[in-house]
């Protein structure tokens, strides 16, 4: 009895252990082909439209709505002590420092990230990965450096984007219900914002791309098992996403709180 | 010349190739049999190096591919033209990316000369003013030459075929049988070809070999495979459901 549970969680220590150095081997060939002539620029730009600017529409969504509740719900609360005006404060704060890229790199995640793997995962279903490498192409190089350069690219594009219809949120928010000055509510969100704050975001959302883009082809390329095994690794790629962001996202701002200190 | 030796494989815990020897003789087309699943597309794989074997050797031309770096693999690829069972057309490319693709990536040849390379290759194919299609507006049988194209364009000295008549209609078989002749005859190459219809085997192949439980079992001329007296082969190319070969599946079935 003993014995069996020692071996089970040892066997899931193994696992993980092997993840975590197959992804790491991942990013690491990632970025020593991404360093390497020839570049493969309109791929990247190609990659550029579909990840980032075909997101747009649904970042927008997200961050809007979620610079609307923030208002909404700190009214609330600021309403007793009077203190209204401090809502675009909090909303500008937590928009650029959390919810900003957190909330894209979720979105992208599973917008971007499921289709990364889905398009890998049927490129090795249907042997199109061994063609690339019997025609004397790397895989990682054609297919993940393209997808790796374009994220890092435009995950923080989108973050900052983010955070600004976020605060946009508020402000409608802000000025229409609350009946707040427009001018005021415009200085309460610029003065307390550090540029620290945007950069600690966007550098969080740099992290989230790389996360993303790697974990989505490292799922792909190990799909198997025809459209089952597609949709299977799908999954396995946003929901191992998510938790890594989440993660990471813990990780770095506890990093920061300390060297900010 | 291509010798495979002493070659093994496992997936796991499934053992796919066990021990195989395989001499192919430079000029000549080489079929491979066997049932489904018993590891053909896996053998292809360790000759051109996509896969590695848990040990053994393949040796092409006195080169160990199994030891190459990846640099050397791809010089050496460059050799080979790999048809695969489902095409493996690129989808997100067009026919002319797709056909071009070796002398795009790894040639400095201006457009006007891989333009015309690309149209020599269909043609050899029997396609012609497809370049600007994309692999999803193509039928099956179409899809399958233009994979040949593929492979052709490069001028390979090898040929790898996996299963190419599989999944086409007879008379489209037939007629990817002569191509795999007509290519032989005039490009001069050395190919390979896997697959488990005796038809296209007779037709195509100087030699035959058989795959059984990831070793090769026996290799003859068509004809001496056609007169063969190992009952393992004997069932496999007569198609018989009776005989050695499902006799011990029962037997797996039964315990
Ligand atoms: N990449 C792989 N990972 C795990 N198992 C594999 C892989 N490729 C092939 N196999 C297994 O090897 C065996 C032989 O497969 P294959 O060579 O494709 O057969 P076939 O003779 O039909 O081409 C099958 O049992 C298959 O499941
Ligand atoms: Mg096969």
């Amino acid at each position: 009895m003993e014995k069996s549970i020692t071996r089970a969680v040892s066997r899931r220590l193994n696992d993980l252990f092997t993840y975590a150095g197959a992804t790491s081997l991942l990013l690491i060939k990632t970025v020593f082909w991404a360093f390497t002539p020839p570049f493969k620029i309109r791929q990247i730009l190609l990659q550029m439209q579909k990840v980032g600017v075909e997101s747009l529409p649904i970042v927008f969504l997200t961050s809007f709505f979620t610079g609307m509740v923030l208002a909404l719900q700190s009214a609330y609360q600021m309403q007793r002590i009077s203190a209204q005006i401090y809502i675009a404060s909090l909303v500008a704060l937590s928009m650029t420092r959390e919810l900003g890229p957190v909330l894209t790199g979720l979105v992208v995640a599973g917008r971007v990230g499921a289709s990364i793997t889905a398009e890998l995962g049927t490129m090795k279903v249907t042997e199109q990965i061994d063609a690339l490498e019997t025609l004397a192409a790397n895989p990682i190089k054609y297919l993940v450096v393209p997808r790796f350069m374009a994220l890092l690219i435009m995950l923080p594009l989108l973050t900052l984007y983010a955070d600004c219809i976020g605060i946009f949120g508020g402000y409608i928010i802000g000025v229409f219900k609350l009946h707040l000055s427009p001018s005021i509510y415009m200085n309460m969100t610029i003065n307390p914002l550090q540029l620290k704050d945007v950069f600690t975001g966007l550098f969080k959302s740099a992290i989230f791309a790389a996360i993303i883009v790697i974990i989505g082809c490292y799922e792909g390329f190990r799909t198997e098992g025809g459209a089952e095994g597609v949709g299977r690794s799908t999954t396995v790629s946003v929901v191992t996403a998510f938790i890594l962001i989440i993660a990471a996202d813990c990780l770095f701002t506890a990093l920061f709180y300390f060297i900010g200190r | 010349m291509i010798e495979v030796i002493n070659l093994n494989k496992s997936f796991k815990d499934n053992k796919v190739l066990n021990n195989l020897n395989l001499t192919i003789e430079s000029g000549i087309t080489s079929v491979i049999i066997g049932r489904s699943g018993c590891g053909k597309s896996v053998l292809l794989k360790h000759i051109i190096g996509i896969l590695k074997p848990n040990s053994g050797q393949v040796i092409i031309d006195g080169q160990d591919v199994t030891k190459l770096l990846p640099k050397e693999l791809n010089k050496l690829r460059l050799n080979f033209g790999m048809v695969f069972q489902g095409a493996a057309l690129f989808d997100s490319m067009t026919i002319y990316e797709n056909v071009g693709f070796n002398l795009i990536e790894h040639t400095d040849m201006d457009s006007q000369t891989i333009a015309k390379r690309v149209k020599e290759a269909l043609a050899l194919v029997g396609l012609s003013g497809i370049e600007n299609l994309r692999p999803a507006e193509l039928s099956g049988g179409m899809r399958k030459r233009v994979g040949l194209a593929r492979a052709i364009c490069v001028r390979p000295k090898i040929i790898l075929y996996d299963e190419p008549t599989t999944g086409v209609d007879p008379i489209m078989a037939d007629a990817v049988n002569d191509l795999i002749k007509n290519l032989h005859d005039k490009l001069q190459v050395t190919s390979i070809v896997v697959t488990h219809d005796m038809v296209s085997a007779y037709k195509v192949g100087s030699k035959i070999s058989m795959l059984y439980e990831g070793r090769i079992i026996e290799t003859g001329t068509p004809e001496q495979i056609k007169n063969t007296h190992n009952p393992v082969v004997k069932q496999f190319v007569t198609g018989a459901a009776e005989g050695p070969i499902t006799a011990q599946n029962k037997i797996v079935n039964e315990v």
